[in-house]
């Protein structure tokens, strides 16, 4: 595999440095989280490759987290804006369409490499899906927890092109006994001996036919930190397994035993994946579909509006691994409720806008909630589940704003 | 939504620099070169050489300094992961001052 020239950290860092030292003259503006207890302040970034303003969560290897706003604009969250996640910090800068090949091997009839020609050829298909990081909204956690402290912003709905993972398989031919497949990226561990970034799905899931290997978001090609040339897309579950930068495709005749898949992103067995904060012998299970979620964007916390006139609210709603069937809205905190009109629908698995108008009666405080029923019959919960590692949050959010 | 698109597929790698860009009628791939940006921050303060000794290699300071407010045996077991699961290699006479610094530094409020 010649597509990548890893060039020295070190060469890479001295450069970068020289460039930041003229930036650090200037103050950089920031944002701030409000997470319980803090720290929730973190500058907006704009120094990462085909990335406009993000949040800086953290520089390397990069967590750059969607400033709300955008979720503001529209269902389809841009390119230059979605959010990045990576696990180890070896991550290619330099990849040639050219040379780069996706091997597909393992327990299949004929192993193949494919190059990016090969997989243009194939027949594709688009697809609005929900990219929603495990632990998106773990700073909001309480208790708080370790890992990536995102806010909300660790999601985004993009239209994504490519081709069936299926399709590949087959002509790959899965041998009988097959089990799993797993993904693996370009990126690699800093230290010897730590474990490779690798995902598994079950093989039936592997071939249900929505599964994607993308070759573009949002019409165009992935930015690199979003996982350029290829990414996985496994409609309606967590992020964890749109493997990024996919280059290795293993059909595997045995339960993956590799750590990212055995030991990590593990859940509580429980509904909502919910437990006592310090319960002991909970069963965890690899994490898997998404919940609905819904979210007010045109306003936020500390917002003023104005008494005895109708404000419009807006916001976008998904339903994690189904549809969304509705959305309704309450301003006395979850004590009433009533319908949101849905926008367009985009496809199941994507962002749907939602609208309405709400007239405070009197000045004072007004807790506005949103809640989203998806088509599986799922409905947000208005109690916050917990976890140890952070994981599927999905409860009822509230914006406090103040009528005068 | 599951869209069927038209195949009318043009492979044309004739068409366009051959080197640099994967294309067909609806999709261009470019090669992509470039750099990310420096790291960023480092530990701070009194005791802090243990920790940007062994907790930089593999994540910025800031994966660290983003964190909640922690017990020290919260603290504890976070290095032991970064250890066992990641195979971090820390000194072992350093583990006691990094928990030191990181229970002082980030201790649960
Ligand atoms: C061998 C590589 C490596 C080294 C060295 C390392 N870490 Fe980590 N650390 C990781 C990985 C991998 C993660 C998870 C990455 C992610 O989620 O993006 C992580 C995550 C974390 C987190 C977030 C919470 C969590 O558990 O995911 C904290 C806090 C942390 N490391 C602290 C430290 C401290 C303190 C040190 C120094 C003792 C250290 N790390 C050294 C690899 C390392």
């Amino acid at each position: 595999m010649k597509a990548i020239t890893r060039r020295s950290l070190l060469g890479q860092a001295a450069t970068a440095s020289i460039l930041m030292a003229g930036r650090r003259a200037f103050a950089r503006p920031s944002v701030d989280l409000g997470l319980p207890g803090g720290p929730g302040v973190r500058p907006l970034t704009t120094d990462f490759p085909e990335k406009g303003a993000m949040i800086l969560q953290r520089s390397r290897p990069p967590l750059l987290e969607t400033p709300f706003e955008v979720f503001d604009q529209g269902v389809f969250t841009p390119n230059d804006r979605f959010y990045v996640r990576w696990h180890w910090a070896v991550i290619p800068t330099d990849v040639a369409v050219d040379s780069f090949r996706l091997a597909v091997r393992g327990h299949v009839a004929t192993p193949l490499s494919l190059s990016l020609k090969d997989i243009l050829a194939l027949p594709r298909f688009e697809i609005a899906a929900v990219n929603q990081c495990s632990g998106n909204s773990r700073g909001l956690f309480q208790p708080r927890v370790p890992g990536g402290q995102w806010a909300n912003g660790a999601m985004g709905n993009a239209l994504w092109t490519g081709v069936r993972l299926k399709d590949v398989l087959d002509r790959a031919g899965v041998k009988p006994g097959a089990v799993q497949v797993r993904f693996k990226g370009l990126d690699e561990p800093v230290v010897d001996g730590a474990p490779d970034f690798m995902k598994s799905l079950s093989v039936d899931h592997a071939r249900d036919g929505e599964v994607m290997i993308a070759f573009a978001m949002n019409g165009k090609q992935l930015p690199l930190l979003n996982g350029f040339p290829l990414r996985l897309v496994v409609p309606g579950w967590y992020a964890t397994y749109w493997v990024k930068m996919l280059s290795d495709i293993e059909v595997l005749d045995r339960p993956d035993d590799n750590f990212w898949t055995k030991s990590a992103y593990l859940v509580p067995d429980t509904p909502g994946a919910d437990m006592k904060p310090g319960a002991t012998g909970v069963p965890l299970v690899p994490i898997s579909k998404m919940g609905p979620r819904s979210f007010i964007t045109n306003l936020k916390p500390g917002d003023t509006i104005q008494a005895g006139a109708p404000v419009p609210l807006r916001g976008i709603a998904f339903g994690g691994d189904a549809g969304v069937t509705r959305v309704d809205l309450s301003a006395d905190g979850g004590r009433t409720w009533r319908p949101a009109t849905l926008g367009k629908d985009e496809g199941k698995y994507g962002f749907r806008q939602w609208q309405a108008s709400f007239t405070p009666p009197s000045a004072g405080a007004y807790s506005l909630a949103v809640r989203c029923t998806n088509s599986a019959g799922l409905v947000q919960s208005d109690r916050p589940n917990w976890n140890p590692s952070g994981f599927m949050r999905n409860v009822i959010e509230t914006v406090a704003v103040a009528a005068v | 939504m599951l869209k069927e698109l038209a195949l009318p597929l043009l492979l044309t790698a004739g068409l366009i620099a051959p080197t640099s860009v994967v294309a067909d009628s609806d999709i261009v791939l470019k090669s992509v070169s470039t750099d990310l940006p420096d790291p960023g921050r480092m530990f701070e303060g009194p005791g802090s050489d243990a920790a940007n000794n062994n907790c930089l290699a593999c994540h910025s300071a800031g994966m660290v300094l983003n964190q909640p407010g922690l017990t020290r045996d919260a603290w504890a077991a976070e290095v032991n992961k970064m250890i066992h699961a990641y195979h971090a290699p820390v000194e072992p006479q350093d583990v006691a001052a990094i928990v030191d610094y990181l229970a002082r530094i980030k201790g649960a409020q």
